[in-house]
């Protein structure tokens, strides 16, 4: 049942989301962004982590959440919780969400949260509000960021706004052309699942600690309808597109599929990782798991080398963020240069290796430039 | 063996065709078409794979929207789905994703009601517009029927489903049982196309059209005033300052400079 009494309600969970008994990173960013939150809410408001597991997989990672700043920490053990089902999970973390009763839940958007977030919501009948990019309780903050990064109109828009206390969950939609923020007006707790990468952690701090709280769940065999039979990791190279601070990316402009071969050299010397367009997917050149864009990965580098990417829409999309584009292309006219902050109109087949010769060097290269 | 299948199908306009007017960084969405969600093309596709190989199978196409959404219902029965059902009704206008659950799993209960229980329930991960990837979840848990998302490979055995649930960097493999719902995500197969004889009976075909009384939805799960999300603004980024093209004589000196220009602003 949703609870609609907002006095009854109080602190933030986090989905603190583990796997074999490893954190995710998002969980630790999540908790810096509520331990954020949390001290722009009413004093004693609390950002807790949630674990849930089996004893042998959570009880270790407790130390961990407190380090990143957690107040609290909820452990839900069970042996039938080591691996990750939906029902088991569900059923878990709605019944201590009915009984603890939270003001607002974060889950981190990975493939896991996004399967558990939107059947728990379901289930408290309360609203759900996927792949934030920003949240914010402060509205001078809020109006802040509508100034300085929107188009906004925030004419009449005060830090008295009535709905000044709810929590703004801004979100990207449209492959990012279109930005929505909602709140939530009539129902409790307040649900998001937010983007990985997009939050900071706090710095690590061993000397925060704390004992987690056990909370009894009430699990049997018949709660769960489906069975994992196994977990297998990719045997392909392993892409981790999202935790990369640099990415090299190529698309249709390589020509080939060995238009990759450079690519993947100009990523080993630069320390980055290889993206794609889907243009160089869809052409099998290279394999889905390297696709950046709207239908692949949501990337936020420091630096995006774009390679021969004309800069379809639905590749922006999954890209535009990143804090530096630097864009190679033969064809002056590619839309990729509207975005790239810095743009380069030429062969990539002999800027790329210049680049890569160069690399080392750019330290005296800046010390002797005017 | 013949199967029971629901398809959930939404009405998207096709986001690689929006532009936006780079002088007042709005949405230009004059002339955009309306497409069946890419994802929901796939949903359709492993239901179409089903009915190939035990003929019987019954599939039936639902959607929530505007009138114009049977447009893409004709597409699908031109695809090969045998029925087609369209929610429409402005008390659902404005649904947030628990509100959209509320009246497609109302519609759903109708259709069971009238030609028995379904099988599966096969819905895309996602649409293009939203990306929310929540309403089928929501569906799911609305009609109490296991859900498996980020659905990549399907196979069935009688009851005995098994699927690939893609991770990020792996799968899980499942067994569950029909009844269910499952996700489909682009990597489980490739569209088919409309065929001549699909496009005839879709031209001359009834689509079923329900308001919320004939679901027999309760309004207060419905529509704008019901849903526990609302918009509170919308707007678009700010558009991006221009950026720095590189100038040189030579492809090093592109590569020098460039270097340079990363360097003091301290990129690199």
């Amino acid at each position: 049942m949703a609870i609609k009494d907002f006095n009854a309600v109080k602190n933030i969970w986090v989905f603190a989301e583990q796997r074999h008994g490893k954190l995710m990173n998002v969980a630790l960013e999540l908790i810096g962004e509520g331990y954020r939150l949390s001290r722009e809410m009413p004093e004693g408001t609390k950002v807790c982590g949630v674990l849930i597991g089996s004893e042998e997989d959570i009880a270790p990672l407790a130390d961990e959440l407190f380090a990143y700043g957690a107040d609290e920490v909820y452990k839900l053990a069970d042996p039938l919780l080591e691996q990750y089902t939906t029902d088991g999970y569900t059923k878990v973390l709605a019944d201590a969400v009915e009984e603890l009763l939270p003001e607002i839940v974060i889950f981190g958007a990975t493939h896991i949260g996004r399967d558990l977030a939107p059947r728990v919501a379901a289930r408290l009948d309360t609203g759900l509000t996927a792949d934030c990019t920003r949240l914010d309780i402060d509205m001078n903050n809020y109006i802040d960021f509508l100034v300085r990064d929107t188009t906004c109109n925030t004419k009449g828009l005060t830090p008295e706004d009535p709905k000044k206390d709810l929590l703004k969950q801004t979100r990207p939609a449209f492959g990012g052309f279109l930005m929505a923020t909602s709140i939530p007006p009539r129902t409790r707790p307040t649900m998001s699942t937010v983007r990985p990468g997009v939050m900071k952690k706090r710095d690590r701090d061993d000397s925060l600690k704390g004992t987690p709280i056990d909370v009894k769940v009430n699990l049997t065999e018949d709660d769960i309808k489906i069975q994992v039979v196994e977990v297998v990791k990719a045997a392909k190279e392993l892409v981790s597109l999202t935790d990369a601070d640099i990415i090299c990316s190529g698309g249709r402009g390589l020509g080939g599929p060995e238009g990759f071969n450079l690519i993947r050299e100009f990523a080993d010397k630069v320390g980055g990782v290889v993206g794609s367009s889907r243009a160089a997917v869809d052409a099998g050149w290279i394999d889905h798991s390297h696709q950046v864009g709207q239908t692949g990965t949501t990337v936020k580098p420091k630096i995006y080398f774009a390679c021969g990417i004309s800069g379809a829409i639905q590749h922006l999309a999954g890209m535009q963020t990143s804090d530096c584009i630097v864009a190679i292309n033969k064809d002056p006219d590619a839309p990729i240069f509207e975005v790239a902050d810095y743009g380069i109109v030429g062969d990539l087949y002999k800027v790329i290796p210049q680049i890569i010769a160069e690399w080392d060097n750019a330290e005296d290269l800046a010390n002797h430039a005017e | 063996m013949a199967y029971k299948i629901i398809v959930c199908a939404k009405q998207v306009p096709d986001t690689n065709e929006i532009k936006t007017n780079p002088e007042t960084g709005t949405l230009i969405r004059d002339g955009v078409p309306s497409i069946l969600n890419n994802d929901d093309a796939n949903a359709l596709e492993e239901a179409l794979k089903l009915k190939d190989a035990y003929p019987g199978t019954k599939i039936t196409v639902i959607t929530m929207g505007p009138p114009q959404a049977t447009e893409m219902l004709e597409e699908c029965l031109a695809m090969g789905a045998d029925d087609a059902i369209l929610l429409s009704d402005r008390a659902l206008g404005g649904s947030d994703t628990w509100a959209t659950s509320n009246a497609v799993a109302a519609g759903i209960r109708k259709v069971v009601a009238e030609e028995g229980d379904f099988d599966i329930i096969f819905a895309g991960r996602q649409a293009i517009d939203g990306d929310t990837a929540q309403v089928g979840p929501q569906i799911a848990e609305k009609l109490g029927v296991p859900q498996v998302s980020y659905v990549k490979e399907f196979s069935i055995d009688g009851k005995e489903i098994t699927v690939k649930r893609a991770l990020e960097d792996g799968y899980e493999l499942i067994k569950l049982q029909t009844p269910c719902l499952l996700t489909a995500i682009k990597e489980l197969n490739t569209p088919r196309y409309m065929f001549i004889n699909g496009i005839y009976k879709a031209m001359k075909y009834p689509i079923k059209v329900w308001n919320a009384a004939d679901i027999g939805v309760d309004l207060n799960t419905v529509g704008l005033k019901a849903s526990p999300t609302n918009v509170f603004k919308s707007f678009t980024p700010k558009p991006k300052e221009p950026g720095k093209k590189i100038e040189g004589d030579t492809d090093n000196d592109l590569a020098k400079n460039l270097l340079i220009a990363l360097k003091k602003k301290h990129i690199i």
